[in-house]
Order: C-alpha cells, then structure tokens, then sequence
C-alpha cells in the first residue's frame, strides 16, 4: 500500500514538473500513465490540463490532485523529466530512487542566467529584422530595442505578478526605443525594426503546444493554452498601437 | 540563388530562441539548424512566387520532419527540437500589421491581414500535423511487419 502511494507521488511529481515548464499535456499524461504503468499499476488515470493535475491509481481508488499555479519555458527540464521516465520504464530505477532524481529536478535552477537571454533575445531581434526584409542599418536598432524590451519584461514579471502587463510593458518599450532610434536617424524602417524586436516576446511554444494538444484530442488544454497565446499576442500589440497613436 | 544573410539570421533566429526557452545546451546547434532548414525552404518557395500559406505549410513539414529525425536520433522529447524551430514561420510580422492598421482605424486592411494570420497558423499546424501522421503510420507499419 506505501509502495502505490510512493509511485502515485512519483507520477505527481513528473507531471508537476512538466507542466510547470511548459509541455504538451498529452505528453505529461502519457508520460504519468508510462510510470505507473511501470510500476505495476496498469489502470491509472491521469488527467492534465495546464492549470492542474488529477491522477488515480486505479479507477475504485482515491484520486490525487496538484494545482499548477506557476508555468514558464524550461525544455531542458523536461528532457530531464523524459530521460528519467524512460530509465524507469527499462527498469533501472526503484521508486524511491525515482523520487529522488525528480525532486533533484525540480529543485534544480537549469534557466540561462539573463545577461545571456538578454543577449539572445537582442540577437532574435537583430536577425528577425533582416528576415522580414529589413536593410543591415535597422539591424543595431532592433538589436538594442530587443534586447532592452526582453529586460524590461524580466525586470516587470519580478514586479507586478499579473500576467500579460509585462509583456505590455516590454512591447510598450520597445516602441518607444524604436521611434527614439528613428528619430534620432538611426535605422531606416520604423516597422521592420518593431517586428523584429518584439518577436522574443511572440508566445511561439503557446501557439504550437496548443496545436499540438488539439489534435491530440484535449480540447480544454489546447483551448486554454491557445488563449493564453491570444492575450499574449494582444497585449504586445496593445504596447505597440499606444506608442504609435502618438507617432 | 539562397541569400547568405538569411541563412544566418535564421540559424541565429532559431538557436537565439533556443537560449529564451532554455533548451538543453548540446542541443541548441541542432534546434538552430532546423530553424534554418525551415525557413530557407519557406524563403526559397516564395522567391519562386508560391503564396505565403503553401509556402508555410511546406516549411512547416519539414521543420516537423527534421525534428522528429532529431527527437529520435537523440532521445529527446521533439518538442525541443520543433518549437524554437517552428519560431520563424510564425506570422508575426502580418499579425503586427493587423494590429498598426486596427489602430489607425483602416478595419478593413486590419481585418484582411488577421485572416491571413489564422490561416498561417493554420499552415503551421497542418505542416505538423503531417509529420505525426507519418510518425504513427511508420510505427503502425513497423509494428505490423514484426507480426
């Protein structure tokens, strides 16, 4: 009976992790069900959206639930996460091993540290610029507006805990850093440098996870995620529409 | 002729997002590189004056593709691989189009270009779509020559 409810933990544990770092939640509940399938529970339920999490060991028994407040990017968290289930699912690992190297984990601080996201994020927005038919002078503008809109989202996400403002607040920056260049003579394409700059904030894993989750058939996960990309979207643009209202 | 610049902004492009996503290390040459491979292939469809969506269907496909080859190759969840790869095709440029045009109250470009948005979108999920399809019907196949 402790061993059941070591694995159910296990399970837990795993799908926290994943969906707290931005899976596809058909991914997190085939994952679960492939651990305690390997464990020896072969009825287990789980059911994963992206704001929470249920799991049973058996249809007749109590059900587990874990609330996911908190969700960001983190795929090397996840790989981390799949190499361990698929250890588990050959049989290397016991459960309270398992449990152990989850945990180690989901402690773990694996993020870029951010002077080098901020780079990053500076050079998507230089490259983006060209790709969309931008001249190599708007290439230091949208450089530099990238690179201070994907600080300033950082620096409002640690702020301000609601959600979307940052990405206002970032996008709203970026404008002006761009109208500032280009009045300044710096760059010749006031549009082209604004696409490319804000494209760091463009909520791309949102969009395809929730493709991906539609056609996987879990319809309020796909649903939910894909609105989450909308207001994302939206409130870039809002940024962007306030600082050019008053160009 | 494939523009040199524009294939390395994509590689940038796509590795760049790798870092904000924060992909394992030793994988972010390979999330790169299809990013690249995607976006030159869409690049080189419209030059040849295919229409946008075709055009992102197609580089979606092999985005998806390549990282499923890589997904296996490496034992790594495809996610990895097809997110920060599937970054280029995004129609962001269109979608902050349709938004400057709802601002300056002209509805009906705005209306226009955010139905070209859903449709790329649209694109993108068909082109991976495809490779899931391809996926289950070679393991499906794999599975009944062993019987």
């Amino acid at each position: 009976m402790k061993e059941k409810v070591a694995v159910a933990k296990v399970c837990m544990l795993a799908g926290k992790i994943m969906l707290e770092c931005g899976a596809e939640t058909y991914r997190v509940e085939d994952t679960m069900n492939r651990i305690a399938a390997a464990f020896g529970l072969h009825d287990a339920q789980s059911y994963a959206t992206p704001t929470g999490i249920n799991f049973s060991m058996d249809s007749s028994e109590a059900t587990h639930f874990r609330r996911i407040s908190h969700r960001a990017t983190d795929l090397h968290k996840i790989a981390e996460v799949n190499s361990i289930s698929r250890r588990i699912t050959a049989g290397e690992l016991t459960v309270y091993e398992a449990n152990l190297l989850l945990n180690n984990v989901s402690e773990a601080k694996l993020a870029f540290p951010y002077w080098l996201q901020i780079i990053a994020a500076a050079f998507v927005s230089g490259s983006f610029t060209i790709m969309f038919g931008g001249s190599w002078p708007d290439f230091l503008p949208s450089f530099i507006a990238g690179g201070l809109g994907f600080a300033a989202m950082l620096g409002a996400e640690k702020i301000v805990e609601i959600r979307f403002i940052a990405e206002f607040f970032a996008s709203l920056i970026i404008g002006l850093a761009s109208i500032l260049f280009i009045t300044q003579g710096v760059g010749v394409d006031l549009d082209k440098i604004i696409i490319g700059a804000v494209m760091p904030l463009v909520p791309g894993l949102h969009i395809t996870n929730a493709v991906r989750d539609l056609m996987a058939g879990h319809l309020v996960a796909g649903l939910s995620k894909g609105a989450e990309a909308i207001l994302t979207s939206f409130a870039i643009g809002a940024g962007v529409a306030v600082v050019l209202a008053f160009v | 002729m494939i523009d040199l610049a524009q294939l390395i902004t994509s590689f940038v492009a796509a590795a760049g997002f790798g870092v904000l996503f924060n992909a394992p290390r030793d994988r972010l040459l390979q999330c790169g590189l299809v990013g690249m491979f995607g976006w030159i292939l869409y690049y080189i469809l419209v030059a040849e004056g295919l229409d946008v969506v075709p055009a992102t269907i197609f580089g979606a496909m092999l985005v998806a593709v390549l990282s499923q080859l890589c997904a296996k190759l490496y034992k790594t969840p495809v996610i990895i691989f097809n997110v920060s790869g599937i970054i280029p095709l995004v129609p962001g440029g269109i979608a902050y189009d349709a938004m400057r045009n709802f601002v300056e109250n002209d509805y009906f470009t705005a209306v226009q270009l955010s139905a070209k948005v859903m449709l790329l979108a649209g694109g993108i999920a068909i082109g991976l779509m495809f490779s899931e399809v391809v996926k289950q019907v070679m393991t499906k196949a794999g599975s009944a020559l062993k019987d």
